[in-house]
């Protein structure tokens, strides 16, 4: 029974810390308070449900849900950086819009995968044996997200990685070296909320379901493991702060499956994430009130 | 070479706050001139860097930068051929990359910014003599965040950062200001070396009437929109930084600060 309990909190730590390693990029490194993830996540259930349903290669179409949140993300990137809209604004109407698009990707509000239906679960269930198949799912999802993690600390080690991270923390000096900052924002935010994509894309095969109000709190919950990885883990030296947001979302993940093993109804958690949310700004403002933080969520 | 003809700039136009400050405005600055401008607040000066960068916009006039017009040009498109140094030593550097890194990506300017590796392992020897020169000891501390170092030793290395790549013209907007006296020495030393080790033209706006003096090869003093006094040659030191600081005063004077 906790053996099971720590593996769905693994499950769910490892594929929603792909979605937390977005918003590390926009929060952390961008500095722009990106809501589009609240839609990026269900386009990539969508995207992915879609192209499961139609027999498509279920490792291609993670691929697909990747580019299609890369797209969504653009999207956001253009509206601050050539329609001057304000950041915040941004991401609320591509969350709205791909609201409706999510909805119109898959045809209804809710659906689930025929039980006959190939994903990346389904393909790999064959190696594992006996008592291990019950790793099988996890063993999956942490290669992938492992994947994510690897790409994301080698692209920001890159000469177009180190421009990404210097928008966010010092715009005129991308203007001074030639470049346009616009266009890295825009760079970042598709990055971003392809990453987003893809873990829905991941979350898809694994739950089986398309609902389309599932993204509701999704940046609130990136965010929480994105503050916990990056406070908490950020101590420990040699490890990159991506690891650290990832084991942030585990940590997260832990909490509520334990607050709903204790009783917590299930309609509760959202308010309560919201107030372990602000405890936890509070307590990180509290303690790191002299050092400079690097999540800068307010002034 | 850099030049501005009959250029024109109001601010807070048709408002009551509305200000002329350049009616009918002219500079012109030959390839290799180290250019020093001094003046009172609200002369003009950093609107003068700020209308050369890009940063801010004019109502008319030309600006020429090596025979081209770059009225229309965006301010990071300017950027391939000016190189600039702000006020504020948080602006020249990237304070969560360290040292390494930031040098890497000044030293890329002009090229693409790609998918290959952004530390640049190959110029790291040369970084480290660029670094011994301060006597900092930054050269030790390559992986240093940016962020950590004093204000001094992030204008130092802004300023190493600003002319890695050489620019046909380099701003400095007074670069030293918000040093202590000593680190706003070493800056200036550090920039007169730069300035003529690469042969650099440069446009050095500073409040230090010694440095305005003693370092570049002309001086200008500004006043409300208008150049009031510019020299070169013996004449510029010949004059004496006391005349210099008379002429200052009364125009500070009349401004009432």
């Amino acid at each position: 029974m906790i053996e099971l309990l720590i593996i769905g909190i693994l499950e769910q730590g490892f594929i929603y810390g792909i979605m937390a390693m977005g918003v590390y990029i926009t929060y952390t490194i961008l500095d722009f308070p990106d809501l589009s993830v609240d839609g990026t996540f269900p386009l990539g259930i969508a995207v992915c449900f879609v192209l499961i349903r139609n027999s498509v290669n279920p490792w291609f179409a993670l691929l697909i849900a990747f580019a299609a949140g890369c797209v969504a993300g653009a999207f956001t990137g253009i509206f601050n950086v050539k329609l001057k809209i304000r950041n915040l604004l941004c991401g609320i109407l591509t969350m709205t819009a791909l609201y409706s698009i999510n909805y119109g990707i898959v045809g209804k509000a809710s659906d689930f995968l025929l039980n006959n239906s190939v994903t990346i679960f389904s393909q790999t269930e064959f190696l594992f044996k006996g008592h291990a198949a019950f790793y099988s799912k996890l063993a999956v999802i942490i290669v992938i997200a492992l994947i994510a993690k690897f790409a994301l600390d080698w692209y920001m080690r890159t000469k177009s990685g180190f421009l990404l991270r210097s928008v966010g923390d010092n715009e005129s000096l991308v203007i001074t070296l030639a470049q346009n900052p616009g266009t890295i924002k825009i760079i970042g935010l598709s990055i971003a909320n392809g990453l987003v994509a893809l873990s829905g894309a991941v979350y898809c095969q694994y739950s089986r379901a398309f609902n389309v109000g599932s993204g509701t709190g999704t940046v609130v919950m990136g965010l929480a493991a994105v503050i916990i990885g990056v406070t908490v883990f950020k101590k420990i030296k040699f490890m990159r702060i991506t690891t650290g947001v990832i084991f942030g979302m585990i940590v997260y993940k832990a909490c509520i499956s334990i607050a709903l093993a204790a009783g917590l109804r299930s309609q509760d958690t959202n308010l309560m994430i919201t107030i372990l949310f602000i405890a936890t700004l509070v307590i990180n403002e509290f303690f790191l009130k002299k050092k400079k933080s690097g999540v800068r969520l307010h002034d | 070479m850099i030049e501005l003809s009959s250029i024109y700039k109001t601010f807070n136009h048709g408002t009551i706050d509305e200000k002329v400050l350049f009616n009918n405005f002219n500079l012109k600055i030959n390839d290799d001139e180290f250019v020093a401008v001094i003046g009172s607040n609200g002369s003009g000066k950093t609107t003068l860097l700020n209308i050369i960068s890009g940063s801010t916009d004019v109502d008319g006039g030309k600006i020429l930068l090596g025979g081209r017009e770059i009225n229309k040009m965006k301010d990071y498109k300017r950027a391939f051929k000016i190189g600039r140094v702000f006020q504020d030593p948080a602006l020249g550097t990237c304070p969560s990359m360290t040292i390494w890194e930031n040098l890497s990506i000044a030293d890329n300017k002009g090229k693409r910014f790609g998918l290959s590796f952004g530390l640049n392992r190959a110029r790291k020897d040369f970084y480290r003599t660029q670094l011994e020169f301060l006597g900092m000891g930054l050269e030790d501390r390559l992986n240093t965040p940016a962020g950590t170092l004093s204000g001094g030793q992030r204008q130092a290395l802004a300023m190493i950062m600003a002319t890695l790549v050489r620019p046909d013209l380099l701003l400095l907007d007074e670069h030293t200001a918000a040093l202590d006296p000593k680190a706003a020495d070493i800056v200036m030393e550090l920039t007169d070396k730069l300035v003529n080790e690469k042969k650099i033209t440069s446009l050095m706006v500073t409040h230090n009437l010694r440095y305005a003096v003693e370092y570049g090869t002309r001086t200008i003093m500004m006043h409300d929109g208008d150049i009031i006094m510019d020299v070169s040659g013996a004449e510029r030191t010949d004059i004496g930084i006391d005349n210099y600081l008379k002429v200052f005063n009364e125009i500070s004077l009349e401004k009432g600060n």
